[in-house]
């Protein structure tokens, strides 16, 4: 049964549905627009005799993600871009050594420092592995508060059974922002998947060891190998997306988290027009829901990607249209926000309509 | 019905709260909700902006950006609503420290002397709950009856003393608007 509504900032409600979901530890590290998101943590963890740590840095958190991650733990931090950035380093050796763990970016205006204001210039770092070497993790985009409640309660789960981080890739406006949300009632430990290869003081098994490094050419190939044959086995299971008003649109918008807000509210005045208009909303930006594009592309749909970015998504919309398909793009950036009306016009312009 | 409300004043009017408790009432009678605050990093005399959308049906942009009603807190406020209220919208004036006429012809303008109602209960602060409850009798979209156990979440404890004369002042406001 959910339990009654509550009004909460995505920042707040991503912290409680982690605490909900078991998580044990979390390490974080200050940073604009994502601030209530630690400060919760601190409330809530230790009243429950859990472990939070704000570290000294972002490289600090994340390496501590690492090692209690390493032990078996349900472990998070979060940040938003810049701070993300500076936690590459330490997701690559987590994806490396298949460390599960949840990673919250609540993003702002980029590059560089910025600004604090919602933009969704992160696509990249996020979807293609944003550290170095060959690699992918899971990648969930929020569209509301109460998704963002959702995804996050959802992800340890995903990162447990996958054995690698699940990012929750929100932004500014879904963290700052207050709406109604209920929650799902906390997750019993008992459900937990059984995590026999992590390091701990067992004296009765094989010692385990969980690290990246294999200075072996041929063994390293082989593991990384596997690790991609569970990628294409999530890319089956894993991709999944909202659609409105598809079947007849002559246009589809593709926008995730808060600009697929907007083109949804695009889409309506367009419809409302006469003008047949749709939205492809993505909730899992990796593994991309490249099949259902395809189907779209071949059903002979024109597409517009609307981003808070220069244009980032809108490569994987072209790439899993396999340019069979006309592909637009219509972004704001540096911290503004596209507005439902610009949104349309960019409809009729394309639409000539 | 969708009302998209978009509320503004300084640093220390009450505007956030106000968003806030529109949302709040709002989310208790059932309805789909959205606030998005906007503010300056002053305590006090910052800008204090918020964009609330109440609705029947599942809200789409967050982003208040052509409201049905505006709320205009102080003199500053004026341009900047003026500027975004939908044709035939309507604003919602503190003409205590707003003196001047909007130019705008194509909208609906209501005068509501917040300051000087909430001087008259005791205590200018009460000045954003006038306005509240003027919204609330304006616009209807809101009914504003469960706001007294609201205010008692709303406000720690100590507080708590002060719920009456802010209900009076909703109740004042709404009164003055009608």
């Amino acid at each position: 049964m959910a339990e009654e509504k509550r009004l909460m900032k995505g920042n707040e409600a991503m912290g409680e549905a982690a605490v909900r979901a078991g998580c044990d530890a979390y390490f974080g590290y200050p940073i604009t627009p994502q601030n209530e998101l630690t400060a919760y943590m601190a409330k809530h963890m230790l009243d429950k005799k859990r472990t939070f740590i704000q570290a000294e840095s972002e490289v600090a958190a994340i390496n501590m993600v690492f090692g209690a991650g390493a032990t078996g733990a349900r472990v998070m931090t979060s940040s938003s871009s810049p701070g993300v950035s500076l936690k590459q380093e330490g997701i690559s050796y987590a994806c490396g050594a298949d460390v599960p763990c949840v990673v919250i970016n609540v993003s702002r205006s980029g590059p560089g420092l910025g600004g604090i204001s919602p933009a969704q210039g992160d696509y990249f770092q996020s979807t293609r592995g944003g550290g170095h070497g060959d690699y992918y993790h899971i990648v969930l985009a929020p569209k509301s508060v109460q998704e963002a409640a959702d995804l996050t309660y959802e992800a340890f789960d995903l990162a447990d059974q996958w054995r690698m981080p699940a990012m929750v890739l929100a932004d500014g406006m879904i963290g700052q922002m207050m709406e109604g949300v209920s929650f799902k009632p906390p997750k019993d430990p008992a459900t937990r998947i059984a995590k026999p290869w992590a390091v701990g003081t067992s004296s009765n098994r094989p010692v385990n060891h969980v690290d990246s490094t294999h200075l072996d050419p041929d063994e390293f190939e082989a593991v990384n190998r596997a690790r991609f044959e569970r990628y294409a086995e999530m890319k089956k299971v894993l991709p999944r997306y909202e659609e409105h008003d598809i079947d007849d649109a002559e246009l589809v918008l593709v926008a995730y988290g808060t600009s697929a807000r907007v083109s949804y509210g695009a889409v309506q005045m367009a419809r409302k027009l006469g003008i047949k208009a749709g939205l492809f909303r993505p909730i899992t930006l990796w593994p991309f829901p490249e099949k259902r594009m395809g189907e779209l592309a071949d059903a002979g749909k024109k597409f517009l990607a609307v981003e808070m970015s220069m244009g980032q998504m809108v490569e994987d919309v072209r790439l899993y249209t396999h340019g069979k398909s006309e592909v637009f793009f219509y972004g704001r950036c540096g911290g503004n926000i596209p507005t439902e009306e610009a949104v349309l016009a960019e409809i009729q312009k394309i639409l000539k309509k | 019905m969708t009302e998209k409300t978009f509320m503004a004043g300084f640093g220390g009017q009450g505007v956030i709260s106000m968003g806030q408790l529109w949302v709040y009432c709002a989310m208790k009678e059932g309805l789909e909700v959205t606030f998005f605050p906007f503010y300056g990093a002053e305590k006090r005399g910052g800008i204090a902006r918020a964009g609330v959308i109440v609705s029947t049906e599942e809200i789409a942009s967050p982003l208040v950006t052509s409201p049905d009603s505006a709320i205009v807190m102080n003199m500053d406020s004026l341009p900047l609503c003026e500027n975004i209220l939908k044709k035939d919208g309507v604003m919602l004036v503190n003409s205590s420290l707003v003196k001047v006429e909007p130019e705008r012809k194509d909208i609906r303008v209501v005068k509501i002397p917040c300051n000087e109602i909430a001087e008259k209960l005791g205590d200018v602060k009460f000045a954003n709950m006038v306005m509240l409850g003027a919204l609330s009798q304006v616009t209807g979209a809101v009914k504003l009856d469960k706001l007294e156990p609201i205010l008692k979440t709303f406000f720690s404890e100590s507080k708590h003393r002060f719920i009456p004369k802010n209900l009076e002042a909703m109740e004042a406001g709404a009164k003055a608007a009608s």
